[in-house]
């Protein structure tokens, strides 16, 4: 690997991935020491278990915004695919295990993306409008079609795959246990298929060309469009899995709890050093940044922060965090400049 | 007389109503440097579309190698040898050097998964062709823009390349980088490779090109030998026109200077300057590009206020620390880029003309008097001749010319006594060009006082009636312009 990915000291100096990660182990050391619990197991698994949703969401963020676009219906997808999968399964009274329901979520899911990739690809009409209208158009058809409310009941299947655990972990000084869900497993299952798509095949690559010059990916030979329409089916697939594995952890599937999550989401990837612009990013970043949107979500109250004051929190975050990453960005190009013009005058 | 690599014969094209070419010929050999020239709308791209296959003529057809296509497509063309290097060079500013030359070959050969170690093969003997030196794993968006232009030229050679079309390659390269690109040039052309040329720029035509075709408004006007073409007759061909080159001859000059500027200086780019400007009168400043000649030209209007000296205008010391200062004194600037610095490019015409002026237009409560303002856009646009059906239009809906003439109204339109120019005709074409300096002319016999800043020698010798040198951030000699030519001046640039 090493003689195909070289990482000089200097090139991760102008990258976002280890500010990040400084900034996350400060914040984790700062909890651990005035609670004394952020690093009891039971506490790490409760982290690692709240990852997977907001995880799965930032995978098909990052996809998206990489490739130069903006999703913002993901919610509202996973929730509408998710909601008439239970339904439906409620109503043929389905009795039988979890790959039904995922099945028929991811293909919804993948009708759902395909729909959102057609006006996007095809028509070339704008990320931003597409998703923010076909956002509507899935949160009316829940409401209105399907009559939406809280099922508070969920397949036999479903509802013991989301308590089946892994393992659980013990926390000796409270007694206090926490199971890790076997949904983590699918999350690291999607991590590493995406992983290896945008590192090792040509589509991922055409991703990140394409978010760096649409014209010139089409001149290159690229299918740009399809690539696109491709795209949004599998965000849609991934968002759909999420709303699964969420219903399952809730046990409940409830029509508008996932609604609003895209903000912090988005916010969580641009963090982890995600060009909002589209072309530059790594999976990594998208990951440590979601991780501390999540930290900061659940272990305030560690801090003896009361949980109303959450969104204040993750919202200077956001401001600080993409604020410090702006001005690398002003800084590295002083340097470069500066450079440039000693060069010149040379 | 050996047989042509490519020729095209009677191409006919148009777009809904507009004939953008009529009968055009053209041919072109192995190893031959051809320039194609016209100015801006003269089909010059819409040949070169297709020639390399992105659009379908209307009528006529191409002989490739003695096979003639009455209509081809992209693929027949790049397998046909036909390569094209677009004016933004088709790169992706986000990615690595490597990905930029391996992704056309790998895409081509139909590959699913990415090999890193044959990707960075690919890339290393790209760049071996012609001898650049590179960082692969550098991002292309951090190169220089002739770096990138080696790049696209290198990925141009990857395929079995006969022919490579280079759009306007010349743009936004220093003195030297096209030396430099010159000389690849003539490599290229040493091991068989035909280059086709995209220009307006007369100078490099005669430099570069054995054979020349000129089209204007979509029709041949000449195809020739370079040799047989000189200065004279290219604007013809180019414009329709003749023009006799005017010197300018300052006329009611004031006998006090309007404005004067006493051992200016700013840290780390100038110092110690000092001239004055009489009115009637056009000063040039030229010198290289890291001369600061730039810098003084922001100085002058505040971007980067001196931090030395000081300026005075009517014999009485002011300051100017602020474009507002010099838009209150009276003194106004057009920048060389004008497309980011000097106009609002999707606002309309109109409201580009009168911005400057439009605390003038105001009515009491600070309403803009609408009869005052199409007044206003109306006398420029007549007086400057600006070429739109509807001065509500965008302002990117005009030809370089006319944007300029347009920074030109809007300061116009302030009563101006001292205008200064940076790089006034950069990227005009040479009817425009020409258009441009008879309107200086006329403002300076108008008594306003005028600054060209430029590298264009000829443009400042026929238009200034003196001439300030610049070098190293200082002036280095004050010349008269009718004691003066352009070899003397270009001994003090270097």
């Amino acid at each position: 690997m090493k003689t195909t990915t070289p990482i000089s000291l200097k090139k991760l100096a102008g990258r976002n991935e280890p500010y990040i990660f400084l900034v996350l182990f400060a914040l984790c050391l700062l909890i651990e020491f005035r609670s004394g619990q952020f690093f009891s197991s039971n506490n790490l698994v409760d982290i690692a278990s709240a990852l997977i949703v907001p995880g799965l969401f930032a995978i098909g963020a990052f996809l998206v915004i990489i490739s130069g676009g903006i999703d913002v219906s993901f919610p509202a997808l996973a929730s509408l695919s998710v909601y008439a999968t239970t339904k439906y399964l409620l109503d043929i009274q389905y009795e039988g295990g979890i790959w039904l329901p995922i099945v028929i979520a991811l293909a919804i899911g993948a009708l759902l993306g395909a729909f959102n990739g057609l006006f996007i690809g095809y028509f070339r009409l704008p990320a931003l409008i597409v998703t923010l209208g076909s956002s509507s158009v899935f949160k009316g058809i829940m409401q209105g079609a399907l009559n939406s409310k809280q099922l508070t009941i969920i397949p036999v299947g479903m509802r013991t795959w989301g308590t089946t655990a892994l393992f659980t972990a013990r926390n000796p000084v409270s007694g206090l246990t926490s199971r890790m869900p076997v949904a983590f497993i699918v999350f690291l299952i999607v991590l590493g298929f995406v992983f290896f798509l945008m590192r090792y095949t040509m589509f991922g690559r055409s991703i990140y060309a394409i978010g760096g010059s649409e014209t010139s990916a089409h001149r290159a030979g690229f299918n740009v469009i399809r690539t696109k329409v491709v795209l949004y089916i599998m965000v849609g697939m991934i968002a759909s899995l999420a709303g699964v594995i969420r219903v399952c952890m809730m046990q409940q599937a409830h029509p508008t709890n996932m609604l609003g999550m895209e903000m912090n989401i988005i916010a969580g990837v641009v963090l982890g050093g995600t060009a909002i612009t589209g072309g530059r990013g790594t999976l990594l970043g998208c990951m440590l940044g979601t991780l501390l949107i999540v930290i900061v979500e659940n272990s305030l109250i560690l801090l003896g922060i009361p949980t109303s004051w959450k969104s204040v929190f993750t919202g200077a975050l956001i401001i600080i965090g993409t604020g410090i990453s702006a001005y690398q960005v002003i800084l590295m190009n002083r340097i470069k400049k500066t450079k440039h013009s000693v060069k010149e005058a040379a | 007389m050996s047989e042509s690599l490519l020729k095209a014969e009677g191409i006919y094209k148009s777009f809904v109503g507009v004939q953008a070419l009529k009968n055009v010929n053209f041919s072109i050999k192995s190893g031959e440097i051809h320039c194609l020239a016209g100015e801006n709308g003269s089909g010059k791209s819409t040949l070169i579309k297709i020639i390399s296959g992105v659009y379908t003529p209307d009528s006529g057809y191409i002989e490739f190698d003695g096979k003639q296509y009455t209509k081809i497509t992209p693929i027949e063309a790049i397998n046909n040898g036909i390569q094209v290097i677009y004016q933004d060079f088709s790169i992706f500013p986000n990615l690595t050097v490597m990905e930029n030359l391996a992704f056309n070959s790998e895409l081509a050969e139909g590959r699913k998964i990415v090999n890193w170690k044959r990707m960075r093969t690919i890339a290393e003997e790209a760049i071996a062709k012609i001898n650049f030196k590179v960082d692969l794993d550098a991002y292309v968006g951090n190169l220089t823009v002739a770096e990138k232009q080696m790049i696209a030229i290198s990925r141009a050679l990857m395929f079995n390349t006969k022919l490579i079309i280079m759009d306007e390659p010349t743009t936004a390269l220093t003195k030297k980088e096209v030396r430099n690109l010159f000389n690849i040039i003539l490599k290229l052309k040493e091991i068989g490779i035909a280059i086709l040329f995209v220009s307006h720029k007369l100078n490099e035509v005669f430099e570069i090109s054995e054979n020349f075709t000129i089209l204007r408004s979509g029709e041949l006007v000449a195809s020739g030998s370079t040799s047989d073409l000189d200065d004279r007759k290219f604007s013809y061909y180019m414009t329709g026109r003749e023009f006799i080159p005017r010197r300018f001859k300052p006329v009611n000059l004031s006998e006090k200077p309007i404005f004067e500027a006493k051992h200016i200086g700013l840290s780390g780019f100038f110092e110690d300057i000092s001239f004055s400007l009489r009115r009637g009168e056009i000063i040039g400043i030229t010198g290289l590009l890291d001369s600061g000649r730039t810098e003084l030209a922001l100085s002058m209007f505040g971007i980067k206020p001196i931090s030395h000296g000081s300026f005075s205008i009517d014999g009485k010391q002011v300051q100017i620390q602020s474009p507002r200062d010099a838009i209150e004194h009276n003194l106004g600037y057009v920048p060389e880029d004008r497309l980011t610095e000097g106009l609002f490019l999707s606002q309309s015409i109109a409201d580009n003309i009168i911005i400057s002026e439009i605390d003038r237009l105001a009515k009491r409560a600070g309403v803009v008097d609408q009869d005052k303002r199409k007044e206003e856009i109306e006398r420029w646009v007549q007086e400057l001749s600006i070429a739109t059906p509807d001065s509500n239009n965008a302002c990117q809906t005009l030809s370089g010319g006319n944007q300029q003439r347009i920074v030109l109204a809007k300061w116009l339109a302030c009563n101006l006594d001292i205008l200064v120019l940076n790089g006034p005709t950069v990227g005009v074409d040479i009817g425009s060009k020409h258009d441009i300096h008879g309107i200086l002319h006329e403002l300076a016999s108008k008594g306003l006082g005028l600054i060209i800043i430029s590298d264009d020698l000829p443009e400042i010798v026929e238009n200034c009636s003196k001439i300030l040198v610049m070098k190293a951030g200082r002036i280095v000699a004050e010349l008269k312009a009718d004691e003066t030519d352009e070899k003397s001046i270009l001994s003090y640039m270097l």
